[in-house]
C-alpha cells in the first residue's frame, strides 16, 4: 500500500507543480488584466512543460568557490524533507503512506528539516544574496513555526488525536465522533455530515485558527507576502541565486510541493478532509449521494474529487494573495509573528481547550 | 484615510480592512478577465467606454488600427516623382540617396500634371537612418513621397532597411546615361561650330570609346548632396575641352569626400580622386573602374526592389 501511496504522491506532486505554475501565471495575468501564457498548447496549457524541458537542458553550474558537497546535497535534502511530509497524508480513506499515530507531529518535524536544507543552500553557494536569503528564510520559518505549532495544538485539543487518518475520519459522517451545531452542546449534527461536521463549523473557535494557520503556512513556504527570502527586487533570487538547471528545478518543485502540502493539511485539519460538503438535511441525502459507498471505488473517486476541489480552492487563494499584497519588511514580519500571532495563537489554544472541556462534560 | 504610522497596533483594524479590500479588488479583476477589451483605435468613440477586462493586444495576431494618416514608413510613388532632389537636400539625416539621369525626352506627366524629365537610377531611402521628421514629404512638390501607415518592418539584416524606388534598372540606366551624354555632345557640337579645335577633340573622344563620358558623370553624380548642377558642369567639360576638365577636377575631389555616406564602395572613391589629381591625361583608364562599380551594385538593387515592393504592398 505504501508503494501506491508513494507513486500517487510523486505523480500528484509533479503534475500539480506543472499546472500550478501555469495557474499561477494565469491568475497573476488575470489579476493584472493581462492574458498570461497563450502560445504553447491550447490556451498556453503546455507552457510549463516547455519551460521544464528548457530548464532540464540548462547548464548545471557549480560555483567555483562554493561548498560543493552542501551545494549538491541541499536541493535533495529540501525535496526529501517536503516529500517526507506527504507520507502521513491519507489520500483517500484507507490509503496512507504511513499510518502514524502522531502524523501531524511527524509532518512538522520533518518539514522543519527544510530549514537545514535552506541554510545549506545559502551557505554552500558562497554568495552574499544566497546567504541573506537563507538567513531571512531561516529566521522566518523558525519564527512562524511557533504560532503554527500552537494552531495545530488548538486543532488537536479538539480532535484528540494526531493521526491525520483519524482526523479526516472524524469529519466524515460515519464517525463515532459527536458533532454539535456550531460547537454548542444541544443539536447533535453527527448524522448530518457535510459542512456541519467540518472542524471549522462544528467548533467555530477553529475559524480564526484556520486563518492563522493559512497565514503562517504562507510564511512557512516562503510565499508572498512573506517572500523576503527570495525577494527579487532586493536579493536577486534569494537563497537559490546560484542554482541553475535541474537543481534549481528541484528547489522550485519543493516550494510548490510545500504549497500543496500545507494546502492539503489545511483541508484535513479544518475543512472536512475528503468528505463532501453537502449535508444530509431534512431527508435529502445529499451527503450520501456525493460520497459513494464505503469501501467501493466510488467512495475513493468522490474522496479524491472533494479533496482535490478543496485543495485547489486553498491553493487558488494562496496564489491570489501573492498577486494582491506587497511584501512585508523584515521587521514587520517579525513583529507580526512574535507580537501578534504568538499571543493570539496562545489565546486560541486556551480558548479551544476550554470550549472542548464544555463539550466533553 | 488617516493612517497613523506610529504603531502597528493602532492601525490593525485599518490594515486588515485594507487588506480585505485589496483582496476584493484583485478578485474583481480576476473575475473580469473573462472579458477582453476590444482592440480599438483611440479615436474610436467607444475607446474609453469599454468595461473592465483584459487589455492585452495579441500583437502579431491583432493590432491597434493605425489611422490612414499614420506617419511611419516612407514610400515614393515613382510615377509621380520628378526627381527634383529636394527631399534628399532637406533630409536632416541624409537617408535619401538619389542618382538622377536626365532624359533626352519628356518621360511623362505626373498625376498633378508636372512634367517628368529626369530618371532616378538610384532612389534609395535608408529607413534605418530615417528620423521620421516628415520634412521630405513636406517639401515634395508632387507629393509623390509620402509616409505610410506601415510600421512593423524591422529586418534581421540592416541592409534590407534600405528601400529602393529607382525607376531604371542598372542596365537601363547605363543606356539612358549614354543617351543623355550623346545628346549633350551633339548639342555642344551644334553650338560650338565656330570652335573647330574643340570639336575635333570631342570627336576623338567619341571615337575612342563612347564609354568615356560616362565615367565623368558618375564622378559628378555621386555627390547626391552636390546636386545635378555639378553634373552638368562635369558633363559639359568632359565633352568639350580638356581645359575645362582640368578646372572641373577641383570640385570633384571635394565631392567624393561628401560622398562617402553614399553606400557605394571605397575603391570608387579612391580612384576618382587619383585620376582627378594626377591629370586628365589618362582618361582611358578611369572609365573602367567606374564602369565596374555599377555592376557590383546591380545584384543588390534587384533584390531590394523586390523586397521593397513586397514591403510596400504588405501594409
Amino acid at each position: 500500500m505504501f508503494i501506491w501511496s508513494f507513486i500517487i504522491t510523486l505523480v500528484v506532486i509533479l503534475t500539480y507543480a506543472i499546472f500550478v505554475v501555469y495557474a499561477e501565471r494565469k491568475a497573476a495575468a488575470f489579476v493584472q488584466d493581462r492574458l498570461g501564457p497563450v502560445e504553447v498548447g491550447p490556451k498556453g496549457l503546455l507552457q510549463t512543460v516547455a519551460d521544464l524541458l528548457k530548464l532540464l537542458q540548462k547548464e548545471d553550474i557549480l560555483p567555483t568557490y562554493s561548498d560543493k558537497i552542501l551545494f549538491r546535497l541541499a536541493p535533495w535534502l529540501i525535496f526529501t524533507a517536503i516529500f517526507w511530509g506527504f507520507t502521513a497524508l491519507p489520500w483517500v480513506p484507507g490509503l496512507i503512506g504511513s499510518n502514524l499515530p502522531s502524523g501531524i507531529f511527524m509532518i512538522f518535524a520533518v518539514v522543519s528539516l527544510d530549514v537545514i536544507g535552506l541554510f545549506m543552500v545559502g551557505w554552500g553557494a558562497n554568495n552574499k544574496y544566497a546567504l541573506f536569503g537563507a538567513v531571512r528564510s531561516i529566521a522566518q520559518i523558525i519564527s512562524y513555526e511557533i504560532p503554527l505549532g500552537l494552531c495545530l495544538l488548538a486543532v488537536v485539543t479538539f480532535t484528540g488525536t494526531l493521526n491525520l487518518q483519524e482526523i479526516a475520519q472524524q469529519q466524515a459522517i460515519d464517525s463515532t465522533f459527536h458533532s454539535y451545531l456550531f460547537g454548542i452542546p444541544g443539536i447533535d449534527v453527527s448524522a448530518w455530515g457535510g459542512i456541519f461536521t467540518w472542524n471549522v463549523i462544528r467548533f467555530p473557535i477553529l475559524l480564526p485558527v484556520a486563518v492563522l494557520f493559512f497565514i503562517t503556512t504562507l510564511a512557512e513556504c516562503n510565499r508572498a507576502p512573506f517572500d523576503i527570502p527570495e525577494a527579487e527586487s532586493e536579493l536577486v533570487a534569494g537563497f537559490h541565486t546560484e542554482y541553475s538547471g535541474f537543481r534549481f528545478g528541484m528547489l522550485f518543485l519543493s516550494e510548490y510541493a510545500m504549497m500543496l502540502l500545507v494546502a492539503i493539511l489545511l483541508v484535513f485539519l479544518f475543512l472536512g478532509a475528503w468528505s463532501s460538503p453537502l449535508p444530509n438535511v431534512a431527508g435529502v441525502h445529499l451527503y450520501d449521494w456525493t460520497s459513494g459507498t464505503t469501501g467501493h471505488w466510488s467512495s475513493y473517486a468522490w474522496s479524491i474529487f472533494w479533496l482535490g476541489l478543496k485543495t485547489v480552492t486553498v491553493v487558488f487563494w494562496q496564489i491570489m494573495l501573492r498577486w494582491t499584497f506587497p511584501r512585508l519588511r523584515v521587521d514587520q514580519l517579525m513583529h507580526l509573528c512574535w507580537k501578534l500571532f504568538l499571543p493570539l495563537s496562545m489565546l486560541l489554544v486556551l480558548a479551544s481547550a476550554i470550549w472542548k472541556w464544555f463539550l466533553i462534560f | 484615510m488617516a493612517v497613523k504610522h506610529s504603531t502597528y497596533r493602532t492601525n490593525f483594524i485599518i490594515i486588515v480592512g485594507s487588506l480585505l479590500r485589496a483582496l476584493f479588488l484583485a478578485w474583481k479583476h480576476f473575475k473580469s478577465a473573462i472579458h477582453r477589451k476590444k482592440v480599438l483605435n483611440i479615436d474610436d468613440p467607444a475607446y474609453f467606454k469599454q468595461a473592465a477586462g483584459v487589455v492585452t493586444t495579441l500583437y502579431p495576431y491583432e493590432s491597434i488600427p493605425v489611422p490612414d494618416n499614420g506617419r511611419y514608413r516612407l514610400h515614393n510613388e515613382m510615377e509621380d516623382c520628378i526627381v527634383c532632389d529636394l527631399c534628399a537636400k532637406v533630409c536632416p539625416v541624409d537617408c535619401i540617396a538619389i542618382d538622377p539621369i536626365k532624359s533626352t525626352v519628356e518621360i511623362g506627366k505626373t498625376s498633378d500634371g508636372s512634367t517628368r524629365r529626369i530618371y532616378a537610377a538610384t532612389f534609395d531611402i535608408d529607413m534605418a537612418k530615417c528620423c521620421y521628421c516628415g520634412l521630405c514629404t513636406t517639401v515634395c512638390p508632387t507629393e509623390s513621397l509620402t509616409m505610410t501607415k506601415a510600421y512593423d518592418y524591422s529586418e534581421f539584416d540592416i541592409r534590407n532597411m534600405v528601400y529602393h524606388f529607382a525607376d531604371l534598372s542598372p542596365e537601363e540606366s547605363v543606356v539612358k546615361r549614354k543617351e543623355w551624354d550623346e545628346a549633350q555632345l551633339a548639342k555642344q557640337a551644334a553650338k560650338a561650330t565656330p570652335a573647330v579645335e574643340v570639336k575635333t577633340e570631342s570627336t576623338v573622344a567619341e571615337g575612342e570609346a563612347p564609354a568615356k563620358p560616362k565615367p565623368f558623370i558618375p564622378k559628378a553624380m555621386p555627390p547626391k548632396v552636390a546636386i545635378p548642377i555639378k553634373k552638368t558642369e562635369g558633363d559639359a567639360p568632359a565633352a568639350s575641352t580638356e581645359d575645362k576638365t582640368e578646372e572641373a577636377p577641383k570640385p570633384k575631389p571635394y565631392i567624393p569626400k561628401a560622398m562617402p555616406p553614399k553606400v557605394v564602395i571605397p575603391v570608387k572613391k579612391e580612384e576618382p580622386s587619383t585620376t582627378n589629381t594626377e591629370s586628365s591625361s589618362t582618361p582611358d583608364e578611369t572609365p573602367k573602374p567606374r564602369a565596374v562599380p555599377p555592376k557590383i551594385k546591380i545584384p543588390l538593387p534587384k533584390k531590394k526592389d523586390d523586397e521593397a515592393e513586397k514591403g510596400g504592398t504588405v501594409e
